[in-house]
């Protein structure tokens, strides 16, 4: 912990507060303006509606074809997480208690391809699920995201992997379990606090991510909530009211799982950067 | 070491563990990524099933692209300011908000919520924002450089990009910010402030050297964030005014999908990539060397 007080501690509070404000302004704004018509909206974007009107939402819940988006976005980021979690554990675990030449090179690539920029694949990978027939899939979607997202999960699940003791799993395996059993029943529950900051940062990035389900996904009954944000102001160019009532709801279910989740998500991202 | 007994025992769980991982990660990251440095000598045109070989022709096109130096000139230019700023500013507010103030949690989360949500919604937020919530205040306020959008002019434009860039990575980069703080040990601080040393020589002959491998790793994740910025460029300017502000990753989307210039855009692409994991690299190593220990 650093030390010592500041010479000047109000300053320091005026500091920090007027700079929560900047950083929280813009929310407040687009929450006023969800409520307000468009005519009140271009001629004084800082006044505060008149009453709760909730004609925004109304219109944009149908026109984005709020529920299909919601619950494509649901499935694809829950499952995506699930499988990168589980196999990326085994997979480190594996690399551990195993480590030879081989494993050692296939986690030093794993670890390399982390640089690769997306826009680097995009395109061959477009054409090559798209001869496949792969494209406009859900499915699809996930396995890359399960490909895209195993590097950096198996880079920090093998850090924490190797501070548990192998004792524990030698005694467990004498016992009569067998390895996959020794995973499943000591392993990847000790790792459980490991997982919750997998699980967050790939929340975050899935939930959120556009340019890949937009060259996946075509058909508008598959769209993820950032895409059809993007498709409905297409639709909505000068309109702005449904816009802010759209933008509300693509945010609000990840503002309502932080209210909760705060102290975790912080300190998921915390250990996630420690190498 | 734990071990199978027998060849089948062995291939098996090999393949349980690492089989799923392995198959995705190589046939979604791997294989496309060298099938994407094949695809820069060929002129595959997005349509046909069948395409030749062109030798370097994609190559000397991206030399003769002029577009695309101006935008990778502009992104050079974005993701060195952005960077800087990110850092600068997350490193203050994590300096402030570690010392066991009242409310800092309270500070730390709120920093942090731009980056619960996605470059699409936060480009549509400030869209509206730089062109009607300033631009009403200037004309009120009479203060005339908020009152014409500054989305609407190649510099400001520009400069609401790296704005709102900053504005969202800030708070990330300042968790792993407080993380370091924590880390480094109060007691030699103390010791130091025994010495004499005032707060200046504290952070710059100790908590800046101790903090290196949290900005390796911020200065890291910026890097490669900024590089690849494409949602936020999409809906806070469009490229725009004028393709003004079109970042590479654009130009690139654009030179593929648009103008159905495949073998172009990939090489475009791959030129990125070599740029991004020279500059990633050389940043690791530095800093690497600069390391020091409590």
């Amino acid at each position: 912990m650093v030390g010592s007080k500041s010479p000047i501690p109000w300053l320091k509070t005026v500091l920090l507060t007027a700079g929560l404000i900047l950083f929280i302004v813009p929310f407040v704004v687009l929450i006023l303006n969800s409520f307000k018509e468009n005519k009140a909206i271009t001629s004084n974007p800082l006044s505060l509606p008149e009453r709760l009107d909730f004609t925004n939402y109304k219109n944009a819940f149908e026109q984005m074809n709020y529920l299909t988006a919601f619950s494509n976005t649901l499935v694809i980021t829950l499952v995506s997480v699930l499988l990168i979690s589980m196999f990326a554990a085994m997979t480190a675990h594996y690399f551990v208690r195993n480590n030879t030449k081989f494993n050692q090179y296939t986690f030093m690539i794993m670890v390399a391809s982390m640089i690769i920029p997306f826009q680097a694949i995009m395109i061959p990978l477009v054409k090559i699920y798209g001869s496949l027939g792969m494209l406009d899939n859900k499915w699809s979607l996930i396995y890359m995201y399960l490909g895209f997202g195993s590097s950096l999960a198996v880079f920090i699940y093998h850090g924490f992997v190797k501070s548990i003791p192998a004792e524990l799993e030698e005694a467990a395996m004498i016992d009569g379990c067998t390895r996959t059993q020794t995973f499943f029943r000591i392993v990847f529950p000790v790792l459980t606090p490991t997982t919750a900051t997998i699980a967050i940062l790939n929340v975050l990035w899935i939930w959120n991510d556009y340019l890949l389900p937009s060259l996946i996904l075509v058909d508008p009954e598959q769209r993820t909530l950032p895409l059809s944000t993007y498709s409905f102001q297409g639709t909505y160019t000068s309109d702005y009211g449904p816009l802010m009532a759209a933008l509300v709801l693509t945010i609000l279910p990840i503002i309502v799982v932080y209210l909760f989740a705060q102290k975790y998500i912080i300190q998921g991202v915390m250990q996630g950067s420690i190498k | 070491m734990i071990a199978e007994k027998g060849v089948w025992n062995k291939l098996r769980s090999r393949l349980l563990f690492t089989g799923p991982t392995l198959f995705a990660f190589i046939t979604v990251m791997i294989v496309p990524f060298l099938y994407g440095i094949y695809l820069t000598f060929t002129n595959w045109d997005g349509i046909s099933t069948s395409h030749s070989l062109v030798g370097l022709s994609n190559y000397g096109e991206v030399f003769k692209d002029g577009v695309f130096w101006k935008s990778f000139g502009l992104t050079l230019k974005y993701v060195f300011l952005s960077v800087v700023l990110i850092n600068a500013i997350a490193f203050a507010l994590a300096y402030m908000l570690s010392r066991g103030m009242k409310g800092q949690s309270i500070f730390r989360a709120g920093f942090f919520v731009p980056n619960l949500v996605g470059g699409i919604v936060l480009g549509f937020i400030w869209q509206f924002i730089f062109s009607n919530v300033l631009v009403f205040f200037g004309t009120k306020a009479g203060i005339p450089f908020l009152s014409a959008s500054w989305l609407a002019d190649p510099d400001t434009a520009f400069w609401s990009l790296v704005i709102v860039t900053v504005w969202q990575y800030a708070g990330y980069m300042m968790v792993i910010f407080v993380a370091g703080l924590m880390s480094v040990p109060g007691d030699i601080l103390e010791a130091a402030s025994i010495d004499g040393a005032n707060g200046w020589t504290k952070m710059r002959k100790m908590i800046l050297p101790l903090m290196i491998p949290s900005f390796i790793v911020t200065i890291f994740l910026s890097l490669q964030r900024c590089f690849m910025v494409y949602d936020l460029n999409l809906t806070l300017t469009k490229g725009g005014p004028f393709k003004s502000t079109e970042m590479v990753s654009m130009h690139v989307y654009e030179k593929a999908f648009l103008s159905r210039d495949y073998g172009v855009g990939q090489a475009e692409a791959f030129v990125l990539f070599l740029l991004v994991a020279a500059i990633t690299l050389l940043q690791v190593y530095f800093s690497k060397r600069m390391e020091v220990e409590a």
